[in-house]
């Protein structure tokens, strides 16, 4: 799960993380209330988008005074950023955080992930700061620096030192980074953060070592623990379909292309968007309806695919194991009298109870095209919706 | 042969009395798996009543802790059907009492506390495959997990695959050309488990009664590019690949935990360029998991020895 920029600082804070002081603004009126609360001479008015890159959009302004603060924000709010991370359509601007201005000397980078080789937490820190790690890594590798972190112990001084000395963090601030590091660790592990990134990390002119930008990400398996972090949850943020999806159990994920998929099993679901782009089609989405799917978990995935306007057929790939073929069937043919099938469909089953949920299609008298195999499906519905 | 599980395994089941483990305890006894009891904390003492298909009745004793269920019943493997938030410590139940084979099927786990399970067992002499998977299965022998049994066939081609539905999809594609399975194994889909790709390929690697291997990857990390360098280094065996998530966009989890593209890493076009590198045949499409495996078997002459099922 993503939150906002502001949120972040304000979970990483908890933690004594340091960050700049700053209040979230809806309106304009707001942020000029803030930037007055704030009561530095420079404030910073920063889009709120679940997505990066928002400077380079024209999503960060640095405001001398209050009337400027109020020309900013009301520039962006309301904006449709588009950046690397948004896609073409981008992101409508409805928050602000409106923050103290600082006086940066350095930015460098710190981050904290799993490593999935080692099984274990790694934090990393680069004196590259404010550019993508991706292209840091991509140009001068050996400017990032990792430290694999024993979770039995958790992160040590000496790795934050070895760290904090290898990206030049000045002498005189090193302890200052150190702690920032552990704290920094310490929020990822209580909060089962997935990812935290502080992109810039920054010393000031009056010796601060401070979080300039911070990202989280959270373990959505872990939320059931972290009710403070559900709460952050911005819907407006995330696709309408997939929050549908969610109520239901459903795993979906929203796509370009024309063809819906029903599929059982995350790993089928994602072969059978492959065999549609490999016949020349192109998938609207990605749909797991899991191992222990009822009829009426069937018919809602249905209902959600098909309100999805650019969706111009279906496909149906089940392999029943614990999942039989014959309640994939009935979820089917409920779903469609339901909802009104006005579209093509076809539907492969295969494993157990075949047979029965091949005749339950049939009977229905509904027009479903059965498909032989996942290519046969694939290259029938890639021909329906052409 | 087999790897990992065979007629002699002694199992038992942590999560017995809850609906999935009980349903899924039943279905490993009508195929012929050695269940010898079951865990639930606070219900020890008790039976587990099960009636098969044919009318008999089997008894399982419930017991209060792992330890007791190994000392009573001499089980060296346990399944693990109990709810995300108390499967860690499940598994860590497990490897406390020293069984060979830990299987955990549960969906949903912390990943955090799979990082703690991974330290806790650093020396230890239990394997453990896992979490987020469907199991394991010794085609005639002993099914432990959630696969529809009667797909399989006892034969020679292994299976290893991090998702479910596409080792299903692999085995039915062999049993229906007659080719038959020494062992299928799910590693699972999160990001920390606790056998890689690698770990099983070497079991398959050393089984005399294993002639050629399956291996089914997806989108997310490296653990097939891994693997790939290995087999061109020790495998004596032939090996298959299929790759998931070609059409995945970056940055979003799909369905599987580990499934997830980030910072331009784990894409599916790297792996299968990384597998083909390394002269692993890789299947175009799902479809195509069987045929590829027949066209290779048929390169190496092993096709009439794969085939046991006419």
């Amino acid at each position: 799960m993503n939150i906002h920029e502001y949120q972040g600082k304000a979970v990483l804070k908890q933690y004594g993380v340091v960050v700049p002081e700053g209040k979230v603004a809806f309106t304009v009126d707001e942020a000029v209330e803030a930037a007055k609360q704030l009561g530095t001479q420079v404030v910073v008015v920063k889009a709120q988008i679940h997505a990066g890159g928002r400077g380079k959009a024209g999503g960060v302004k640095v405001a001398k005074n209050l009337d400027e603060v109020r020309a900013y924000a009301g520039e962006i709010l309301g904006k449709v950023l588009v950046t690397h991370q948004t896609g073409p359509e981008g992101k409508e601007v409805k928050r602000l955080l409106i923050e103290q201005g600082c006086d940066i000397k350095k930015e460098y980078y710190i981050g904290v992930v799993l490593d999935r080789g080692t099984g274990r937490v790694v934090m990393m820190a680069s004196e590259e700061g404010g550019t993508e790690i991706e292209e840091v890594a991509e140009h001068s590798p050996e400017k990032i620096f990792k430290e694999i972190i024993d979770p039995a112990v958790g992160l040590q001084a000496f790795q934050a030192r070895k760290l904090a000395y290898s990206i030049n963090i000045p002498g005189e601030l090193v302890n200052k980074a150190v702690k920032f590091m552990i704290s920094l660790y310490t929020a990822f592990v209580e909060k089962d953060a997935s990812i935290a990134e502080i992109n810039p990390l920054v010393v000031t002119g009056d010796g601060q070592v401070i979080a300039l930008d911070a990202k989280l990400n959270f373990d959505s398996n872990a939320l059931y623990r972290h009710k403070d972090i559900v709460e952050l949850r911005d819907l407006e943020e995330e696709d309408a379909k997939e929050i549908e999806a969610s109520k239901f159990d459903l795993s979906y994920i929203a796509l370009d292309g024309n063809i819906g998929c029903l599929v059982n099993g995350a790993g089928l679901a994602m072969a059978t968007m492959d065999i549609i782009k490999y016949y020349g089609g192109d998938p609207a989405n990605f749909l797991d309806v899991g191992g222990g799917a009822t009829a009426e978990k069937v018919t809602e995935a249905f209902k959600i695919i098909l309100s999805d306007e650019k969706v111009k057929g279906i496909f149906v790939n089940i392999f029943g194991g614990i999942m039989r073929c014959d309640v994939i069937a009935n979820g089917v043919v409920e779903a469609a009298k339901q909802v009104g099938l006005d579209r093509p469909l076809v539907v492969r089953l295969e494993g157990t109870n075949v047979d029965l949920g091949k005749k339950i299609l049939k009977e229905s008298g509904l027009n479903i095209v059965a498909a032989d195999s996942m290519a046969d499906g694939a290259q029938k519905i890639v021909a329906l919706v052409k | 042969m087999s790897i990992l599980v065979n007629k002699d395994t002694k199992v038992i089941t942590q999560g017995i009395t809850g609906a999935t483990g009980l349903f899924h305890t039943k279905g490993a006894l009508e195929y012929g798996t050695q269940m010898v009891g079951g865990v639930t904390p606070g219900k020890g003492g008790t039976n587990v009543d099960i009636t098969l298909e044919n009318g008999s009745l089997v008894s399982l004793p419930v017991f209060n802790t792992v330890a007791q269920a190994v000392a009573a019943t001499g089980a060296n493997a346990s399944v693990i059907y109990v709810p995300p938030a108390f499967a860690a410590d499940a598994i860590m139940e497990a490897v406390d009492a020293e069984l060979d084979l830990v299987i955990c099927i549960t969906e949903g786990i912390p990943v955090l506390d799979m990082v703690k399970v991974k330290r806790y067992m650093d020396g230890s002499k239990t394997t453990l495959i896992g979490p987020n998977c469907p199991g394991v299965i010794t085609p005639g022998e002993c099914k432990i997990g959630i696969m529809p049994g009667y797909i399989h066939t006892p034969g020679h081609v292994g299976v290893i695959s991090r998702s479910g539905t596409l080792t299903y999809e692999a085995v039915h594609q062999l049993t229906t050309r007659g080719i038959g399975q020494s062992s299928a194994v799910g590693i699972g889909g999160d990001p920390v488990k606790g056998s890689e790709f690698i770990d099983i390929l070497n079991r398959f690697n050393e089984d005399p009664d294993t002639y050629a291997v399956i291996m089914i990857g997806e989108i997310g990390g490296t653990a097939e590019e891994e693997a790939a360098e290995w087999i061109k280094a020790n495998m004596k065996k032939p090996v298959v690949g299929f790759i998931g998530g070609a059409t995945a966009p970056p940055g979003k989890r799909m369905g599987h935990a580990g499934a997830i593209i980030s910072g331009g890493k784990g894409t599916a076009a790297e792996k299968i360029a990384t597998l083909e590198a390394c002269g692993i045949k890789v299947a175009p499409t799902p479809s195509d998991m069987g045929s590829t495996l027949v066209s290779v078997l048929e390169e190496q002459g092993l096709l009439e020895k794969c085939i046991t099922r006419k």
